[in-house]
């Protein structure tokens, strides 16, 4: 076999052939899926003109941006996004943690299966039924809230989809609902991975349970929540549309709170045809959330090189 | 060591209520779908309507070529996807996991790149409908979610790399065998346990899809069942305006009970099938995480 040289390299790849035969669709796949829309980006320094085409469009440079960032829409919608993700991602490990170590607690194991099935439920169901479960809670005309339970606390029937000062809390809720049983699976898999000598040796030395959970559950489940929350603040800059979307149904003036990068992308595209200020957003989002990703798993390659993503 | 017998009847109330917490929405969802229109609307969804009737059940019923399309539709995507994504996935993972292969750490970059980057939601739409023409399509509802970004991939790669030993692939080539005959004889039948994991998810995904039908169809008789529960609950009248079950029921149509009966419809089969796939559906969050 030659050992340099354009023959040996060829022959190489000949004796790959199926290899890379197998490949084809899902890389082909990816660059249409992928590839091709990171071309698109140049949308958003041009003027759509559909009638001479994409490339054919006027070159307008940073304008759509100018013109985003002029508007106080920008502002809004990444306070929105970054406040929103932020304490979902405290609120949520926290809750999940807390829940984890004391589903670990639970002797009976059935008991235990059973709690953990139920509170994974609700990850499984999409956000378009989520829709559903508030507004049956929370319709103005026929929700359980205004004619069932306000009424019993003596409280005037409230029109939900109008007033944004609750739904931060709403949908922090909603939100905190759906995702818990995910994070609780992630973290108590973590938990029952340790060794139970720990433990021991610390019944022995004389620690209670609050001290032992303080020392040993929590610091050596560390590593898992130290990636779970870099991997979640990576993407901090991307929501999950269908809370923002679906749950207030849409309506116009809960929009100062719930509105968020990826419902003002989605508006722009679909609803006022703004295509270029939306492809604007959309850029804004990915450049900032490719940055975030890379910052954090450079953080976490460098406190433990095995946790990082690459 | 557990904890001691009164600290477990505390952690069972606590869990109890966590269980109630996340199981009370579907009671009053289902409660409410079996509640009869007028209850409804005098005394609200309730846990224990006034007034029990299955006349939204009954609306739908007439409505039967409506929610038999959807059904179609959704049935038809999950399975076609799963099948089809499930496919690419392993094809581009597997040789990815071969350290033998040439130029691996380019193709690897190129397939976990778009992991990192996100052309935008602008770019992707405007290329399925201007470029490919898939608007209105059934493409459209299945494409866009056969291989989302390269997560999946990582995971497939991730297990032929530990669970598959390269001797074996090795003699086998030795012996004679060629690359596909190797992946389907002996890899695939190896690897049914990730492939269940990531089939499971991508039926998830796919049942429960309904952005890909919210933004690239706008015919109904395309709407998978989540695409129709989503224009119902914006629109109560949908069913009724768009006439898709043929059957025209005069007035006074259950329309509070029905959106939450057709949401019942809706989450029915998954919830069904849950207990079964529970396990694999645990194992795969976890692998997912511990990577």
């Amino acid at each position: 076999m030659a050992k340099t040289g354009w023959a040996a390299t060829f022959k190489k790849l000949k004796r790959y052939r199926a290899l890379f035969i197998m490949m084809i669709p899902g890389l082909a796949y990816l660059v249409m899926n992928n590839y091709l829309p990171m071309f698109g980006v140049v949308i958003a320094f041009k003027d759509i003109n559909y009638a001479k085409g994409i490339l054919g469009s006027d070159w307008i440079g940073f304008k759509n941006f100018e013109y985003l960032f002029k508007t106080r829409d920008a502002f809004v919608i990444t306070r929105n996004t970054i406040l929103y993700n932020g304490s979902f991602i405290v609120l949520n490990t926290t809750f999940a943690i807390a829940v984890a170590i004391l589903l670990n607690e639970v002797r009976n194991k059935l008991a235990a299966r059973f709690y953990q099935s139920v509170i994974l439920l609700p990850f499984l169901i999409s956000m378009v039924i989520v829709g559903y479960l508030v507004l049956s809670m929370l319709s103005a005309e026929s929700g359980y809230l205004n004619l069932n339970l306000l009424p019993m606390l003596g409280i005037e029937p409230i029109s939900w989809y109008f007033e944004p000062k609750y739904w931060p809390y709403i949908l922090t809720i909603v939100q905190l609902w759906k995702a818990t049983g995910y994070l609780c699976v992630i973290f108590l898999a973590a938990i029952v991975g340790i060794d139970h000598e720990y433990y021991e040796a610390a019944t022995i030395d004389g620690a209670g349970k609050w001290h032992q959970i303080r020392s040993i559950t929590v610091p050596l489940i560390a590593p898992t929540i130290t990636i779970m929350t870099l991997l979640a603040i990576g993407r901090i800059f991307y929501s999950d549309f269908g809370l923002f979307y679906q749950v207030p149904l849409n309506s116009g003036p809960l929009q100062p709170v719930t509105d968020v990068i990826d419902t003002y992308v989605y508006r722009g595209l679909m609803t006022l045809g703004d295509i270029g200020m939306s492809s604007a957003a959309g850029l804004y989002q990915s450049l900032v959330g490719f940055v975030l990703v890379l910052l954090s798993n450079y953080i976490v390659s460098r406190r433990n090189k095995e946790n990082a993503l690459f | 060591m557990k904890t001691n017998d009164m600290n477990q009847v505390a952690v069972h109330a606590i869990f109890i209520l966590l269980a109630a917490f996340c199981l009370i929405p579907f009671v009053l969802l289902f409660m409410s779908s079996v509640s009869s229109e007028s209850s409804i609307v005098n005394n609200g969804y309730s846990f224990w309507p006034k007034e029990f009737s299955l006349e939204a059940y009954t609306y739908l019923w007439s409505q039967k070529s409506a929610m038999f399309n959807s059904y179609g539709i959704t049935i038809l995507i999950t399975l076609i996807g799963t099948f089809v994504g499930l496919l690419i996935s392993a094809l581009l993972a597997y040789p990815l996991s071969r350290r033998d292969l040439p130029m691996r750490s380019i193709l690897s970059f190129l397939v976990f790149f778009t992991l990192l980057f996100n052309g935008g939601l602008v770019p992707t739409y405007l290329i399925y409908t201007e470029v490919f023409h898939m608007k209105n399509t059934l493409l459209a509802l299945i494409v866009p979610g056969l291989l989302t970004n390269g997560f999946f991939i990582l995971l497939i790669r991730t297990f032929f790399a530990n669970s598959i030993p390269v001797q074996i692939i090795e003699s086998a080539y030795i012996d004679g065998a060629s690359e596909f005959k190797i992946f389907i004889r002996m890899i695939l039948p190896l690897s049914l346990p990730i492939l269940a994991t990531i089939g499971l998810m991508l039926t998830i995904n796919y049942w429960n899809d309904w952005f890909n039908g919210l933004i690239y169809i706008t015919e109904p008789q395309l709407f998978s069942i989540q695409n129709l529960l989503n224009r119902m609950l914006v629109n109560i009248q949908f069913l009724q305006q768009n006439n898709l079950g043929g059957q025209n029921m005069a007035v006074n149509l259950p329309m509070n009970a029905v959106r939450m009966a057709m949401a019942v419809v809706g989450i029915l089969p998954l919830i069904l099938i849950y207990p079964f796939f529970q396990k694999y559906f645990v194992k795969g969050l976890t692998i997912g995480a511990v990577k």
